[in-house]
C-alpha cells in the first residue's frame, strides 16, 4: 500500500505519458491543438461517453466504501492483540498500545489521499470519508482507553501529587535533652 | 525507516532490562577500597609497657581510656593487634609477664587476663572477688618465684592476691580486715620474699602490712596517726618511703617504714618553696629519690635527701610530664620529662640519683595544635657503642601519641580520632584558577604504563600481579583525594569534634586529616570541654565567596551551669574566626531554620535560668528573628524527673543591663510521665536539615495517602522504672515500655503505644512520617523492630483531579500546628536477631530515593536494611497490586542478607555513631561510622540510577554506536542505489 501510494504521489518530478489518450477526453487544463474544437467531438459521443462515466462513478463509490470500511477488521485485529496483551506494562504491551495510537493518528492525516483516486464530481466522498474517520477515531479511543488501563495516563489524583512538596508549618521548635 | 522501527523496541527492551535486574547492594572484590576507607585508632594512651627484646619484633603495649589494649609496632606505630574490652570492663593496669605474655587487670580489679604476646591471644582469664570495693594494684615481680612458678601479685577489691603468671590460677589470697582500709602501694622490694602493703585508713592513719610473698602470711602489721589526715596521693621514692601530703595540701609527710616501723618527717611546704601559694597535690610517680609536687601552675622537683630531707632541685611553669623509673644498668634508673614551652618540647632524661646531669637533653619542634604533652613513657636501648639511646612515648593533650627518638618525631597517630563526639559535613572548594589542586598530572611514561596495565586487565591478559597493580592505582586515583568540590558531591570535608576539644577536618576521599585544630584557650577559660559542632554558615546562594564555617559549643568546666564558649571554625582553613567566652550557661542550643544575608544560621541559646539568647549578635539577625517571634518555641526533655516542657518566648530579659539579644521565655505545656511506672530514655526528634521530596504516597490502585510531615515531632520511649535493672532483673509481667509521638509546640500526644513485655534499652531513628525503634522483647527473649507510620487524615479526601491539576487545592499551603491535625497512625513489629548500638538512616538530596536503615549491629559492622521491610502495610498474602507497589509478603523476623553489611569485612571497634551525608547526585548518599575506628562509605539505596556505573563499559558503547552509524550509512546507500534502478526501469 505505501509502495502505490508513492508512486501515485508526488514523488515524481515529471512524466511522459506514452499511453494511447485519443478516445479518452483530455482534462480541462491542457490547451487544444489549434482547429480543433472539443464540443463538436464531444457531442458526437455524449451518450456513450456519459453511460461510461456512470459506471465508473459507481465503481468509484462502490470502491471508497469498501475502502472506508476497511479498518473494521483492523480494529476487530487490533481489539484482539490487546486482549492477550494484558495488563501489565512491559514490552509487549507498550508496542501494542503505540501502534494502536500512531496508526489511526497516521491514516487520519493520510485520509485525503486514500480517497484521491476515487474523487469525482459524481462521487459523494462524504459518507466514506466519515465512516473511515468514524473507525479509526474508534482505533484511537481503544488506544487511549488502553493506556489508561496501563496506567499510564494521568488519570488518578496521585499522578497529580506524587511530587508535591510537604507545607510549610508556621511554628518551629527546637530543644531537647540538656547538654 | 526500517532502522528507526527496528531501534526503538531495542532501547525499550534494553530499558526493560536493566530495570529488571533485583537490586544487588555487595561489593564485588575488587571494589573495597575504591569508595570506602576505615581507620584504625586506639584511643587516649593510660599506661605504655614496651617489650623489646633481642628476638621478636620491637613493640610497645598500651592500654588505653577506650578500653582498649594494642600491641604496637616501635617502627612504624603500626597495630599488631588490639582488642576493645566492653565499656564498662575498664582496664586498671597492665604489664608483661614472663617476657612473653601481657597481663591486664580490668573491671574494678575483678578480671585478670593473660595475652600471648606476639599475637593477641587470651591465654587465661581468672576472676578475683573480695569483699568490698577498692582501688586496684597490679604488681609483676621480675624475680619473685613461688615452687618454680612466676608471681603476680594484685590488691583488689580490699583483697591482695598472689596469681600463678603460667595457668591463672590463684596462689594465696590475703583479705584486709580493717574496715576502711585503703591500700595506695604494694610494694616488693627486690631480691626479698616480702610484700609491703601500704595505705590509710580512717582518713588519719596510716597502715603497713608485711606479708610472705611464698604463702600470704601477715608478718607484720603497723599503724600510726597523724592528726591531721592525709591526702589520698602518695609517690614513692624508695622500697621503704613513700611521701604524701597532708589533708590542707601544705605540709609534705615522709612515711618511712623501715623494718616495720613507721616514721613520719614533717616539712612545711612553705619551708622548701618560698612563694608557694594554694594547697599542693602530689603526681603519682615512682621514681628513687625524687617526687613531683604542683602547686596552681607551678611545678616543683623535689630530691629526698637523707632521711626525710628534702631539697627543691627544680621549679617550673612550664607543662611537665615526667615519666616512671627505668632501671638501665646495675643500681642506675634514669626517668624522663617533657617539658612544653611554646611551639618546643624539651625532653630530658636523667638519672635518678644525679638530677644535675642530662642523659639526653633534646627540643624538638612540636605542632601547637598537639598541646601540651600529658604522659611521657621512657624505654632504653643499647647503641652500638655500648651507650644508652633512649626513646620517647609521649600521649599529647590532644590523645594523640608520638615516638621520639634521636630528636626526631619517629611517628605519630591521631588517637584523638578514636573518641569522636560529634560530625558535621562541609563542602570543598570550588575548582577555579589559584585553588590549590592536588598533584594530578604525572609524566607520559607512567601514564602510558598505567593505561597499558588497564588495557592488558580489560582484555584478561594480566597477572596476579599486575591485577594488584591496577587494583592499587584504582584506589590511589588522585581524583577522588582532590581538594575541590565535584560535580556529584561526592568529595567533601568531614568536621569532627573529638573529647580532647580537637576538631579534625577528614577528607572523605581517602580519609586523611586536611586540617586539625585544637580548641582556643583563653584568659577566661583554662579548659573547654567541647560539647557540639553546629554549621555556622554555609554559602551557596548569596556571600559565595565567604569559607563555611561552624560553631563549635563548649562549656568552661563539668558543671552544667559553667560558662560557655563559643568558637567559629573556618572549615576550608580549620583557622578559628573568633571565640567569644559566654557569661551564660549553655543548656540548649536550638539552630533556627533561618539565616542572614550571608547565610550565618541564626542559633538560639537557652542558658541554666531559661533565658534565649539570639546569635549571631548582629541586627540583622534581631530583624529576623523579631519577625519570627511569636512562631518560635522549644522544648526541654527532663529525663530525671520524667517531664517534658514546652516553652515560648516572652519578652526581652529583665536585668541590670540591656541586652536586646537576649530574651525571657514562659512555660507554655508540660507532659508530665508519672514517676512510678515511667521513666524517660530516649528521645528522638527528626533531624534539622532533613529533605522531604513529598507529603503523598501512593499506595497500590493509584490510591494517595497524604503523610504527616512535621519538623516538630518528638519520639520518646519510656520504661517501667523497674526495666533500669540488666536484663533478667524483671518478669515480663512488671515491664512494658511506652512510645510517644509529641508535637513539640503544643504538646499534644500524637500517638501513644504501649508494648507489653518490652524492655530497653532503646535506639530510635525518626525520619520524614515514621520512626522505627528497637527494643527487648521479654516475652519471647528476642529483640524487636517496630516501626510507626503516621499519615494526615484531614487530606486524605484532596482526591479530585482537576483541582489538583489546576492547582486549586491548599495542600501546600503553610499550616498551623495549634490546628487541630487529624493523624491516623500505622505500625508493625518484627523481631530482629541483632542487639543494636546505633540506628540511622539514608538521607539523599532530594530525599527521592528509596530509604534504607543503617543498623550499627553489637558485632561493630553496619548493616544495611531497605525500608521496605519495615513497612507497616507488609500483610502475609499481599494482593496483586500491593506486590506490584513492592510490599514485601510479612515475615515474622527481619532478614539479614550477608551482602548487606556496607562494611563488608570490617569491623568498625567500639561503633558509636552513624552519620549520613547527602551527595549532590540524588542517588547517593555518604555513611560515616565512628567509634574507636572510622569507616567511610559511599551508598546508594536505590543503586545508581542517575550515573553510569563505574564498571560501565565505555568501550562496548562506542562500538555500538560505530557500528550503528556504519549501517545507517551502508544502507542509506543501498537504499539510493535501489531507487536511482528503480527510476530507470
Amino acid at each position: 500500500m505505501e509502495k502505490g501510494k508513492g508512486v501515485m504521489g508526488s514523488g515524481r518530478r515529471w512524466a511522459v505519458d506514452f499511453s494511447d489518450n485519443s478516445t479518452a477526453p483530455f482534462s480541462r487544463d491542457i490547451p487544444n491543438p489549434l482547429g480543433f474544437t472539443r464540443a463538436s467531438v464531444d457531442q458526437d459521443d455524449s451518450t456513450v461517453s456519459r453511460q461510461k462515466k456512470d459506471a465508473e462513478s459507481n465503481w468509484k463509490a462502490q470502491k471508497a466504501w469498501e475502502v472506508a470500511q476497511a479498518p473494521f477488521k483492523n480494529l476487530l485485529m487490533m481489539g484482539f492483540m490487546m486482549w492477550m496483551a494484558g495488563n501489565t506494562v512491559h514490552l509487549f504491551s507498550i508496542g501494542i498500545t503505540f501502534s494502536a495510537l500512531w496508526q489511526p493518528i497516521s491514516a487520519l492525516q493520510g485520509v485525503g489521499k486514500v480517497f484521491e483516486p476515487y474523487k469525482d464530481s459524481k462521487v459523494e466522498l462524504l459518507g466514506p470519508k466519515l465512516l473511515f474517520i468514524a473507525l479509526y477515531l474508534g482505533g484511537l479511543a481503544l488506544g487511549v482507553w488502553k493506556l489508561n488501563t496501563l496506567g499510564l495516563l494521568p488519570t488518578h489524583a496521585s499522578d497529580w501529587v506524587s511530587s508535591l512538596p510537604p507545607a510549610q508549618e508556621v511554628e518551629y521548635s527546637g530543644g531537647g535533652i540538656p547538654l | 525507516m526500517a532502522i528507526r522501527s527496528f531501534f526503538i523496541p531495542f532501547l525499550l527492551f534494553v530499558l526493560c532490562f536493566c530495570s529488571s535486574l533485583s537490586p544487588v547492594l555487595s561489593l564485588y572484590e575488587d571494589q573495597v577500597g575504591l569508595m570506602d576507607w576505615h581507620q584504625q585508632y586506639i584511643g587516649k594512651v593510660k599506661q605504655a609497657v614496651f617489650s623489646t627484646q633481642k628476638t621478636g619484633r620491637r613493640r610497645v603495649i598500651v592500654s588505653t581510656e577506650e578500653n582498649v589494649i594494642a600491641s604496637l609496632d616501635l617502627r612504624h606505630g603500626e597495630i599488631f593487634w588490639r582488642h576493645l574490652l566492653g565499656s564498662n570492663d575498664v582496664i586498671n593496669g597492665i604489664d608483661i609477664g614472663l617476657g612473653k605474655y601481657v597481663i591486664t587487670l580490668s573491671s574494678g580489679g575483678s578480671i585478670l587476663r593473660s595475652w600471648n604476646l606476639p599475637d593477641g591471644q587470651m591465654v587465661w582469664e581468672s576472676f578475683l572477688q573480695g569483699p568490698k570495693h577498692s582501688k586496684s594494684l597490679l604488681l609483676v615481680p621480675t624475680n619473685l618465684k613461688i615452687e618454680k612458678d612466676n608471681v603476680i601479685v594484685v590488691f583488689s577489691n580490699g583483697r591482695l592476691h598472689a596469681v600463678s603468671c603460667i595457668d591463672g590460677e590463684v596462689l594465696w589470697k590475703k583479705d584486709f580486715e580493717a574496715e576502711s582500709f585503703e591500700a595506695q602501694q604494694v610494694i616488693q622490694p627486690s631480691g626479698s620474699d616480702l610484700i609491703y602493703v601500704v595505705g590509710f585508713s580512717a582518713s588519719s592513719q596510716f597502715k603497713m602490712y608485711q606479708i610472705n610473698a611464698r604463702n600470704g602470711e601477715l608478718l607484720k602489721h603497723e599503724s600510726a596517726t597523724f592528726s591531721s589526715g592525709f591526702l589520698r596521693e602518695v609517690s614513692l621514692v624508695s622500697s621503704e618511703m613513700v611521701v604524701a601530703l597532708d589533708s590542707t595540701g601544705s605540709i609534705l609527710l615522709a612515711i618511712s617504714f623501715q623494718n616495720g616501723e613507721i616514721s613520719f618527717q614533717e616539712t612545711p611546704i612553705s619551708n622548701l618553696v618560698e612563694d608557694s601559694s594554694g594547697p599542693a597535690v602530689i603526681i603519682p610517680l615512682s621514681v628513687p629519690g625524687i617526687f613531683v609536687i604542683k602547686t596552681n601552675s607551678v611545678t616543683i622537683f623535689i630530691k629526698v635527701i637523707g632521711k626525710g630531707k628534702f631539697e627543691v632541685v627544680e621549679k617550673t611553669n612550664h607543662e611537665t610530664a615526667v615519666s616512671n623509673a627505668l632501671p638501665i644498668s646495675e643500681g642506675q634508673q634514669a626517668f624522663a620529662l617533657v617539658q612544653h614551652a611554646g611551639s618546643e618540647i624539651h625532653l630530658a632524661v636523667k638519672l635518678a640519683h644525679d638530677w644535675d646531669d642530662n642523659l639526653l637533653k633534646e627540643s624538638i619542634k612540636m605542632d601547637q595544635q598537639r598541646g601540651i604533652p600529658h604522659k611521657v613513657f621512657i624505654n632504653n636501648y643499647i647503641r652500638t657503642d655500648r651507650s644508652h639511646g633512649f626513646r620517647l612515648l609521649i600521649v599529647m593533650e590532644d590523645h594523640s601519641l608520638l615516638l621520639l627518638q634521636q630528636g626526631a618525631v619517629v611517628w605519630s597517630r591521631e588517637d584523638g580520632l578514636a573518641s569522636i563526639i560529634d560530625v558535621t559535613a562541609s563542602e570543598l572548594p570550588l575548582e577555579r584558577d589559584g585553588v590549590s589542586v592536588a598533584k594530578v598530572e604525572h609524566n607520559l611514561f607512567e601514564w602510558l604504563k598505567g593505561h597499558m596495565l588497564k588495557l592488558k586487565g580489560t582484555l584478561m591478559l594480566a597477572s596476579p600481579k599486575d591485577v594488584a597493580a591496577i587494583q592499587s592505582m584504582r584506589i590511589k586515583s588522585s581524583e577522588k583525594s582532590k581538594m575541590t568540590r565535584d560535580h556529584n558531591g561526592f568529595r567533601k570535608l568531614l568536621i569532627v569534634l573529638t573529647r580532647a576539644g580537637k576538631l579534625f577536618a577528614l577528607h572523605t576521599g581517602d580519609g586523611r586529616v586536611v586540617w586539625s585544630h585544637l580548641l582556643h584557650k583563653s584568659e577566661a577559660c583554662q579548659s573547654p570541654i567541647g560539647l557540639n559542632l553546629y554549621q555556622w554558615q554555609v554559602p551557596h546562594h548569596h556571600a559565595l565567596d565567604e569559607n563555611p564555617s561552624v560553631l563549635v559549643i563548649s562549656r568552661c568546666g563539668p558543671s552544667s551551669d559553667a560558662p560557655g564558649v563559643l568558637s567559629f571554625v573556618d572549615t576550608y582553613t580549620g583557622k578559628e574566626l573568633n571565640s567569644l567566652s559566654l557569661i551564660h550557661a549553655v543548656v540548649q542550643v536550638i539552630p533556627l531554620p533561618y539565616t542572614d544575608s550571608t547565610e550565618q544560621r541564626l542559633h538560639l541559646l537557652v542558658d541554666s535560668d531559661k533565658h534565649a539568647h539570639l546569635y549571631p549578635k548582629t541586627s540583622e539577625a534581631l530583624s529576623i528573628f523579631k519577625h519570627e517571634f511569636s512562631n518560635i518555641y522549644w522544648y526541654s526533655v527532663e529525663d530525671h524527673n520524667g517531664i517534658i516542657k514546652g516553652h515560648a518566648l516572652k519578652c526581652m530579659c529583665i536585668g541590670e543591663v540591656v541586652d536586646e539579644f537576649c530574651f525571657d521565655t514562659r512555660d507554655l505545656w508540660s507532659v508530665v510521665f508519672p514517676s512510678e511506672s515511667e521513666k524517660i530514655i530516649a528521645t528522638v526528634p527528626r533531624k534539622l536539615n532533613e529533605v522531604v521530596h513529598t507529603q503523598a504516597k501512593v499506595i497500590a490502585d493509584q490510591d494517595v495517602m497524604y503523610k504527616y510531615i512535621s519538623r516538630n515531632i518528638l519520639f520518646v520511649a519510656t520504661v517501667a522504672p523497674k526495666c533500669s535493672g540488666g536484663i533478667g532483673s524483671v518478669t515480663p509481667e512488671e515491664s512494658w515500655l511506652v512510645a510517644y509521638l509529641i508535637d513539640t509546640v503544643t504538646g499534644r500526644i500524637l500517638h501513644r503505644v504501649t508494648h507489653h513485655g518490652a524492655r530497653g534499652p532503646v535506639h530510635a531513628v525518626f525520619s520524614e512520617n515514621w520512626v522505627v525503634y528497637h527494643y527487648f522483647n521479654l516475652r519471647a527473649h528476642r529483640y524487636e523492630m517496630s516501626v510507626i507510620e503516621i499519615y494526615d487524615q484531614s487530606r486524605a479526601d484532596n482526591k479530585d483531579v482537576w483541582k489538583l491539576v489546576f492547582g486549586k487545592h491548599n495542600l501546600t499551603s503553610p499550616i498551623s500546628l495549634f490546628s487541630r491535625p487529624e493523624v491516623i497512625t500505622k505500625s508493625q513489629s518484627y523481631f530482629f536477631t541483632h542487639s543494636v548500638k546505633a540506628i540511622a538512616v539514608t538521607s539523599t538530596a532530594k530525599g527521592i530515593t528509596s530509604e534504607q536503615l543503617l543498623i550499627g549491629t553489637i558485632g561493630d559492622q553496619v548493616l544495611a536494611l531497605d525500608k521496605r521491610f519495615l513497612d507497616p502495610r507488609r500483610s502475609v498474602n499481599p494482593t496483586q497490586a500491593e506486590k506490584e507497589e513492592g510490599i514485601i509478603p510479612l515475615t515474622d523476623s527481619l532478614p539479614i542478607i550477608p551482602q548487606s553489611y556496607i562494611t563488608h569485612a570490617l569491623r568498625v571497634e567500639g561503633l558509636r555513631g552513624i552519620i549520613t551525608v547527602p551527595a549532590k547526585l540524588e542517588s547517593t548518599t555518604l555513611v560515616f561510622a565512628h567509634g574507636v575506628d572510622l569507616f567511610f562509605t559511599q551508598l546508594a539505596p536505590s543503586r545508581t540510577y542517575d550515573s553510569l556505573t563505574e564498571d560501565f563499559s565505555y568501550a562496548l558503547l562506542l562500538i555500538t554506536i560505530v557500528a550503528l552509524v556504519a549501517a545507517i550509512i551502508v544502507t542509506w546507500r543501498l537504499s539510493e542505489r535501489k531507487e536511482l534502478q528503480d527510476k530507470w526501469r
